[in-house]
């Protein structure tokens, strides 16, 4: 799911730098997002994106789920009989699409970012004990790791979703759960080679708890990294979850995704409704692109090495 | 050699006992799994007959271990749609799934090392940005979405390609009936061009990225230097001494890269109406038929933990730095 080149050449373990220089960072990073013109474009779809989950119940013209019956597979822009335009037209239930489109913004994002919290906080913290403790602790948590990539994940979804049925709790849980070992991978190697560290081995000798050594003197260090996985794993997953929803395995029926907008678009395909599918694919398109885009500009920035090479 | 193989071959039992057990887990969280292999219709005595049959009254460890028993051998109970043995009706449409994959995986590759290499040589250029563009899109496109455009365009719009089916090539072939499957051939690739492009453009975009990147680290190299001083062809420097190197990055991800295949050819089979693995999988999944789709999901691993021992034992003949 994640570039694996990348992942594998991620290796920045400079101690946090105090508030003053981490200012200086963030303007250093806005004029780096500034001037490369893909990243600004790629922030910039982002940003409409997030403001159209958030306020897509101000923007939309019509209830998502509405049905109009005399209103069925109207083309673009076409006016409906109360005087209002079905900008992207409707689906074969008199559905508006724009108003579709909007709602399914939010299940996207939702389902990217919650999975990717879930995913990333259970792989970061057993990465972390991992690393820390080595011994058997590790291997039974690599071995874990080992035999479900063995797996095509796509396929480990589709089984536990089958069974449990569709929901969005469900699928969170299940596309995050999918995602942990690329975080405890990463974060394990990292607290290998910090857990050696002389400011690793002085809160030790300052008696600091496991649980501070841990999340208060690792873990800032390893964020950088994971910040770029998390960019990348985002697009995949809002990949993942449109293919789920297409297969209907996602959301219920009465919640709109671009995934299940295109799943029932392909009953309209030689009948020409090209709207149906047109539109809700250009919207994942768009918004997994930002994903990717941001991901690759976050690796250059942090560890300009890199960008050297490419 | 030996003992690289038997570690290997090792570490694929246990995640075949792994794999096993996740479906097995799967199978019971949802509660009581009667249920998911009786119809909705059934009364409480068919159910209670039923869950005695299938073994759900026993306790679970008893369970489990007949679970794998009967997994060994291929047993996954009956096709709740198709009224037979659910093993069976996943392997019929193995071989067509099979030749979808391998293909998409050839037109990923073939694309794929031309275009990073040429990217990488023309780096900086309109030419390079183009390609990378390109591949950067090609990563963000949903594979289903992909073939619902080509469908439309090439397919309904310019009419060039069928816009769904499939010709048998492995299945007459294993029949050993080599005529009809070289006849076929033709035919079997032109019904698959189409879905192959979207199960295998992100594979190929990304490894066109992967191979313009260790090209570009590669002819930074200190022998790639001494080739060219001395004084050997730009071509021949590229072909035996940079690509050789160049493509190994690609040799490794190829084994992961079979689990995105055989994940994207699932839900792209649907799109195209392929009579694959994949489209059985859709349909169980809207009949609820639970050891059609547990069958499936269990022999696509396996297809994946075989193709990446040969791949791991390909790689290793490759690269002589990595110890068998």
């Amino acid at each position: 799911m994640v570039n694996v080149d990348s992942q594998a050449r991620l290796e920045m373990t400079q101690p946090v730098p105090p508030v003053s220089h981490r200012r200086r960072e963030f303007s250093r990073a806005f004029r780096s997002l500034v001037t490369s013109r893909w990243a600004l474009v790629g922030m910039l779809i982002l940003f409409v994106a997030c403001f159209v989950a958030v306020f897509g119940p101000l923007l939309a013209p019509f209830d998502p789920n509405r049905q109009n019956i005399m209103a069925r597979l109207l083309a673009p822009g076409s006016e409906g009989a109360n005087g209002a335009v079905y900008w992207l037209g409707s689906d074969h239930l008199g559905r508006d699409v724009f108003s579709r489109l909007l709602y399914g913004a939010r299940v996207s994002l939702l389902v990217g970012v919650a999975s990717i919290a879930v995913g990333g906080t259970l792989g970061t913290f057993l990465g972390l004990i991992s690393g820390y403790f080595g011994g058997w602790i590790d291997d039974v948590i690599m071995r874990l790791g080992d035999i479900q990539l063995a797996f095509p994940f796509i396929l480990l979804a589709i089984m536990f979703l089958v069974v449990l049925g569709p929901g969005l709790v469900n699928i969170i849980l299940v596309l995050g759960i999918g995602q942990w070992i690329t975080y405890a991978r990463i974060v394990r190697a990292q607290t290998l080679s910090l857990r050696e560290k002389e400011y690793v081995e002085a809160a030790r000798a300052m008696g600091d708890s496991l649980f501070s050594i841990l999340f208060r003197t690792i873990l800032p260090n390893i964020v950088a990294p994971l910040t770029v996985i998390a960019s990348f794993n985002v697009a995949s997953v809002i990949l993942s979850e449109a293919a789920l929803s297409f297969l209907g395995l996602g959301v219920p029926p009465d919640v709109p995704t671009w995934g299940s907008m295109l799943a029932e678009s392909r009953d309209h395909l030689l009948g020409n409704k090209w709207w149906l599918a047109v539109y809700p694919g250009l919207a994942i398109v768009f918004t997994v692109l930002a994903f990717n885009i941001i991901g690759d500009w976050l690796r250059d920035f942090l560890d300009p090495r890199l960008k050297e090479r490419s | 050699m030996w003992s690289f193989l038997i570690r290997r071959l090792a570490q694929s039992v246990i995640v075949i006992i792994g794999v096993t057990l996740i479906s097995f887990i799967s199978l019971q969280m949802g509660g009581d799994p009667t249920y998911l292999f009786v119809s909705e219709a059934a009364s409480a005595e068919e159910i209670q007959r039923a869950r005695v049959a299938l073994g759900f009254d026993q306790p679970l460890h008893i369970q489990y271990l007949s679970y794998i028993w009967n997994a060994l051998q291929g047993d996954f109970g009956n096709s709740l749609s198709y009224r037979e043995p659910a093993m069976g009706v996943v392997l019929e449409a193995m071989p067509a799934t099979i030749e979808l994959t391998f293909f998409s995986l050839f037109v990923a590759i073939a694309l794929s090392i031309p275009l990073g290499i040429y990217s990488a040589l023309k780096r900086g250029t309109p030419i390079d940005g183009g390609i990378m563009t390109f591949a950067m899109l090609g990563q963000s496109i949903p594979n289903f979405w992909m073939g619902i455009m080509m469908i439309m365009y090439f397919g309904l719009y310019l009419g060039w390609f069928p816009i769904s089916g499939h010709v048998p090539f492995l299945m007459p072939l294993a029949e050993g009936n080599f005529a009809e499957a070289f006849g076929n051939l033709p035919q079997s690739i032109y019904y698959m061009i189409m879905p192959a492009i979207a199960v295998g453009s992100y594979t190929l975009a990304r490894n066109a990225r992967l191979v313009r990147s260790s090209m570009l680290e590669v002819l930074q190299q200190d022998f790639v230097r001494t080739a060219r001083s001395k004084g050997i062809k730009e071509k021949q420097v590229i072909i035996h001494h940079a690509l050789r190197n160049a493509w190994l990055p690609v040799v490794t991800m190829i084994g992961l890269e079979f689990g995105f295949l055989l994940g994207g050819v699932v839900v792209v089979e649907t799109v195209f109406s392929y009579p694959g693995i994949g489209r059985l999988v859709f349909n169980a999944i809207n009949q609820r038929d639970i050891p059609v789709v547990q069958a499936s999901v269990i022999l696509l691993a396996l297809v994946f933990i075989v193709l990446n021992l040969i791949v791991d034992l390909i790689y290793s003949r490759l690269d002589p730095r990595v110890k068998l």
